[in-house]
């Protein structure tokens, strides 16, 4: 318990328990409506944004001893794998909203 | 002063992200939406973690050929992926997304176990068993799901019956108490414990998604979409990175709205489908009835003429669309009724296919208008008045079972009332029941004629009926 409050105390934690609450409020929000047809692009589309792990991925590199070589090379993998994410998804999302696009005229 | 400004940029970033993803929900907007959160929100968010000032050896190099190279694969698979195998698509990237919270969370651990004073303490111990859990679970559980949707294992492949979920309860309780132990154990704590862990995990993964039945894919795509969400999210913990937890938590809200969504779709709960057993028990329920019980088929010249003079004709599509690629002749059938001034309309259930909006994709890319693409209750509303009702490769969705038995797995699932259609033509292979495993009462209906054979040849073959006529 009072490891608890300590916690909760400290401004710092404080300010990220507020972050996670309210982005996931804000989530909530902006997509509580989507009709049938969005779902797959709103899908892949949102699956594309969690290639945001890159980032953590590109920080691990930049962090690492030029001679670590284990680190680089693990590194190196999230940078790929979270880029295939985040390109393939937005590519994919893209061509699949086109071709809705082309019939509303 | 770099500092400030990659920290607005990141705040732009997230912004974008929200916004973005809101401009996603609608038609008119969607594509701006993708490219405001897709492209310029995840481009400054790399620009961000590349220029972000630290005192740090850098690496560009291996960055930048990390970039190229994941970049170069992801956009020449995503031109090169086929419409119908969207749902393996998906599946993949949530994948990759786990698979690299993966990565991060075990060169944390090993980072923390190395230094002689570790920092960041249990508050990064937790971040990165986290991390580990959920992205283990996205990685290795979309590999199954994949693995399901291309055929390559069977839906009871590996699954202990009755008591797998009692399995998958002990190894997520095992996962939790696991990281009560590393965090308890702290700096004293070995590199070995976090790899039997994420071996733990990866299992769990697979474990976990193992037992759900192909019907239900739509559920686990959605669900899984949560968790790479969530995993980039507790990535972010480990880093501080506050981006990367807007972002994730962004993702994994939209997963979660869509899961729930596909659950309501089928009148199931999400524990439920987690637990599985759809499919598989029930085959042998209504076998009595069913040998009284006529079928009568329809000849393809029929068929074409039945089309040819109605007024209104309604496509129910469904998974069997997509394995016989036969959105493109459905258009044309489309056309050629349309120029004979009959209305055509389909009819589409949320969880038709295997993925959230698979058969809108099918049809979208079939140049089908969306306007013509009817929801359930449209649809229904439309049925009641509507001549006749073309099935093609959907079976649980049209199954009236759902509404007057309550003994069939599929009760109270809300379904389209394709009977109410003035005639109803089934297109279907053979007599084999859907995925569920469930007898469909609706092919032997007074209503219903089938037209056997595979939905695309069957399709083709009505066209040159059609122009015949």
């Amino acid at each position: 318990m009072q490891t608890a409050i300590e916690f909760f105390n400290n401004p710092a934690n404080y300010l990220w328990i507020y972050l996670l609450v309210f982005a996931s409020i804000l989530g909530f929000e902006i997509i509580s409506k989507v009709p049938t047809i969005l779902h797959t692009p709103l899908m892949s589309g949102s699956n594309a944004v969690s290639g945001i792990v890159i980032v953590g991925a590109i920080l691990l590199v930049r962090m690492a001893q030029p001679d670590d070589y284990l680190s680089l090379s693990l590194g190196f993998l999230g940078v790929v794998l979270g880029m295939i994410n985040a390109t393939g998804g937005f590519f994919v999302t893209d061509r699949m909203l086109q071709m809705f696009k082309k019939k509303t005229k | 002063m770099l500092l400030a400004i990659v920290n607005l940029a990141f705040l732009i970033g997230a912004v974008l992200f929200a916004r973005g993803l809101s401009l996603l929900s609608s038609p008119e907007t969607a594509r701006k939406g993708n490219i405001y959160a897709g492209a310029i929100g995840m481009g400054l968010a790399i620009l961000g973690a590349l220029f972000f000032p630290m005192d740090v050896p850098n690496n560009y190099l291996w960055i930048v050929a990390g970039l190229i190279v994941g970049g170069g694969i992801g956009y020449y698979v995503s031109y090169k992926v086929k419409m119908t195998a969207m749902p393996q698509m998906v599946a993949i990237f949530n994948g990759l997304g786990g698979a690299c919270a993966v990565l991060l969370a075990m060169v944390e651990f090993n980072n923390y176990y190395l230094a002689e004073i570790p920092d960041g303490g249990t508050g990064a111990l937790v971040s990165s068993a986290l991390a580990l859990i959920i992205g283990g679970v996205a990685f290795t559980g979309s590999f199954v799901a994949y693995a399901k949707l291309e055929e390559f294992i069977k839906d009871n492949f590996l699954v202990i019956p009755k008591y797998h979920h009692i399995l998958n309860i002990t190894l997520l309780l095992v996962l939790l108490g696991f990281t009560a132990w590393l965090v308890y154990l702290g700096p004293e704590g070995e590199m070995w414990m976090a790899l039997v862990f994420m071996g733990i995990a990866l299992y769990y993964g697979v474990s976990f998604v193992v037992p759900i039945g192909g019907a239900d894919m739509p559920v686990v795509i959605a669900l899984l979409n949560t968790f790479s969400g969530l995993s980039a999210a507790s990535a972010g913990l480990i880093y501080n990175n506050k981006i990367m937890v807007v972002g994730g938590l962004l993702v994994g809200a939209s997963g979660v709205i869509l899961t729930v969504l596909m659950c309501k779709a089928m009148n199931r709960s999400l524990l439920n489908v987690l637990i599985g057993g759809f499919g598989g028990s029930a085959a042998g329920g209504k076998k009595g009835a069913q040998g009284e019980m006529v079928i009568k088929e329809v000849a393809l010249n029929e068929a074409a003429i039945q089309l040819n003079y109605s007024k209104s004709v309604v496509f129910v599509p469904g998974y069997g669309l997509a394995v016989a690629q036969a959105q493109k002749v459905c258009k044309e059938i489309e056309d050629i009724l349309e120029a004979n001034d009959v209305e055509v309309r389909y009819a589409i259930h949320p969880v038709a296919g295997r993925m959230p909006g698979h058969m809108n994709v099918l049809l979208a890319e079939a140049n089908v208008a969306y306007p013509k693409l009817l929801d359930l209750d449209e649809a229904n509303a439309y049925l009641a008045n509507a001549d006749i009702a073309v099935i093609v490769g959907a079976n649980d969705v049209v199954n009236p079972a759902a509404l007057d038995d309550p003994s069939s797995l599929i009760y109270g699932m809300p379904i389209l009332r394709v009977w109410d259609a003035k005639h109803v033509i089934v297109l279907k292979r053979s007599m084999r029941p859907g995925y569920a495993g469930i007898e469909n009462p609706l092919f032997f209906h007074p209503k219903t004629h089938m037209l056997f054979g595979d939905a695309k040849d069957s399709l083709t073959k009505l066209v040159t009926e059609l122009k015949a006529l």
